[in-house]
């Protein structure tokens, strides 16, 4: 069934393990444009529900979560924010 | 820039922070910060802006390290007695962090030779242990409009403050004149509780991180007073002198002064 998003990006962390998930995950999306979609690849339970909801924490919002085999999932991530700033 | 490996590694305690990320720490990196003096204060500063991966540092030292500076002086140990202390700072910080280039300055900071070496700064540390340097430092920051982390410790007390010149009070607008050489204790008998050159250090590295990310509230307009003893941290509102020789609506001092060398002075 086609996605109602076109994955921008792919990164594949397969044998992360967290905090680094996260870490690349992030470094990844701030290269991204606004309202690209990136896809995180992992094998690392944790990351799996880590990793969205610190996206979420930093404003970006998480379309899907999919569980493809026992160990992997893709979460698919559209950038909708910038850089976040307590202060101006 | 692609982080390397050992990067994304070395600061993922970082890049995990929403204010710094990615892009904060490459502005870490390409940041440039001079410290005034490697000693009690300069030490911790240094150790610290190493670790977090400011690309360069310069230190600004014409002294040797001694016995007697081991007590806080951290960014030098017993094996480099002898040794010049921007020489040993140097070794200290490249030696935490390979991203860390750091220009040893071996000269005393007079009106002649200042500007020329804090130029090529973003941010200058003032953790010098005498009046004129303070006063010079702070004038030389107001007339090239560099930000300067000024601190200052005394026996078991310190005080920070962050000076952005022209937008909020400088040095001179606190204190307009150093005191005549009879009103201060000569360095040698005042005395310092080591650890409190860490305390206030540390902060005046905070600052300068903060300053180069460009997030939070910085001791601008504020000077911030901590005691050991009564382990209290109080800050103070600093209003701009309008009327400042220095970096007031008409300043009377435009040229850089030597202040007499009172410190060592006996009295």
């Amino acid at each position: 069934m086609a996605d109602e998003f076109k994955v921008d990006k792919t990164l594949d962390i397969k044998g992360q393990v967290c905090p680094y998930t996260f870490v690349r995950s992030k470094l990844a999306i701030e290269k991204m444009n606004l309202g690209e979609v990136l896809e995180i690849i992992t094998d690392h339970r944790p990351a799996s529900e880590n990793v969205p909801k610190s996206m979420e924490n930093e404003g970006q919002r998480v379309l899907k979560i999919e569980q493809t085999t026992e160990k992997e999932w893709h979460i698919f991530v559209r950038k909708d924010r910038e850089k976040k700033k307590r202060e101006t | 820039m692609e982080f390397t490996e050992d990067q994304i590694l070395r600061y993922s305690r970082h890049i995990l922070l929403p204010e710094v990320g990615g892009d904060g720490q490459e502005k870490i990196l390409n940041a440039k910060v001079v410290l005034v003096g490697a000693g009690g204060l300069g030490s911790p500063v240094g150790y610290y802006l190493a670790a977090a991966g400011v690309g360069t540092i310069g230190v600004i030292d014409n002294d040797r390290v001694e016995l007697s500076n081991l007590q806080r002086q951290i960014a030098h140990n017993t094996s480099r007695i002898g040794v010049d202390k921007a020489d040993s700072a140097k070794q200290t910080y490249e030696t935490l962090n390979h991203d860390v280039k750091v220009v040893p300055h071996k000269e005393r900071l007079t009106s002649k030779n200042i500007m020329q070496i804090i130029r090529d700064y973003d941010i200058v540390v003032d953790g010098s242990d005498n009046f004129p340097t303070r006063y010079l430092v702070n004038d030389a920051c107001v007339m090239l409009k560099k930000t300067l982390v000024s601190a200052a410790v005394f026996r078991f007390e310190g005080q920070v403050m962050t000076i952005f010149p022209g937008e909020g009070p400088c040095y001179r607008c606190l204190f307009e004149v150093p005191p005549p050489p009879g009103m201060v204790p000569s360095c040698q008998e005042a005395g310092i509780l080591g650890v409190v050159t860490g305390v206030i250090g540390t902060i005046q590295a905070t600052e300068v991180i903060k300053a180069i990310l460009g997030i939070g509230h910085p001791l601008k307009g504020r000077l911030l007073l901590w005691n050991a003893l009564d382990m209290n941290f109080r800050t103070v509102k600093v209003p701009r002198n309008r009327e400042c020789p220095v970096c007031g609506d008409h300043p009377t001092i435009k040229e850089l002064i030597d202040y007499e060398q009172f410190c060592s002075m006996s009295h």
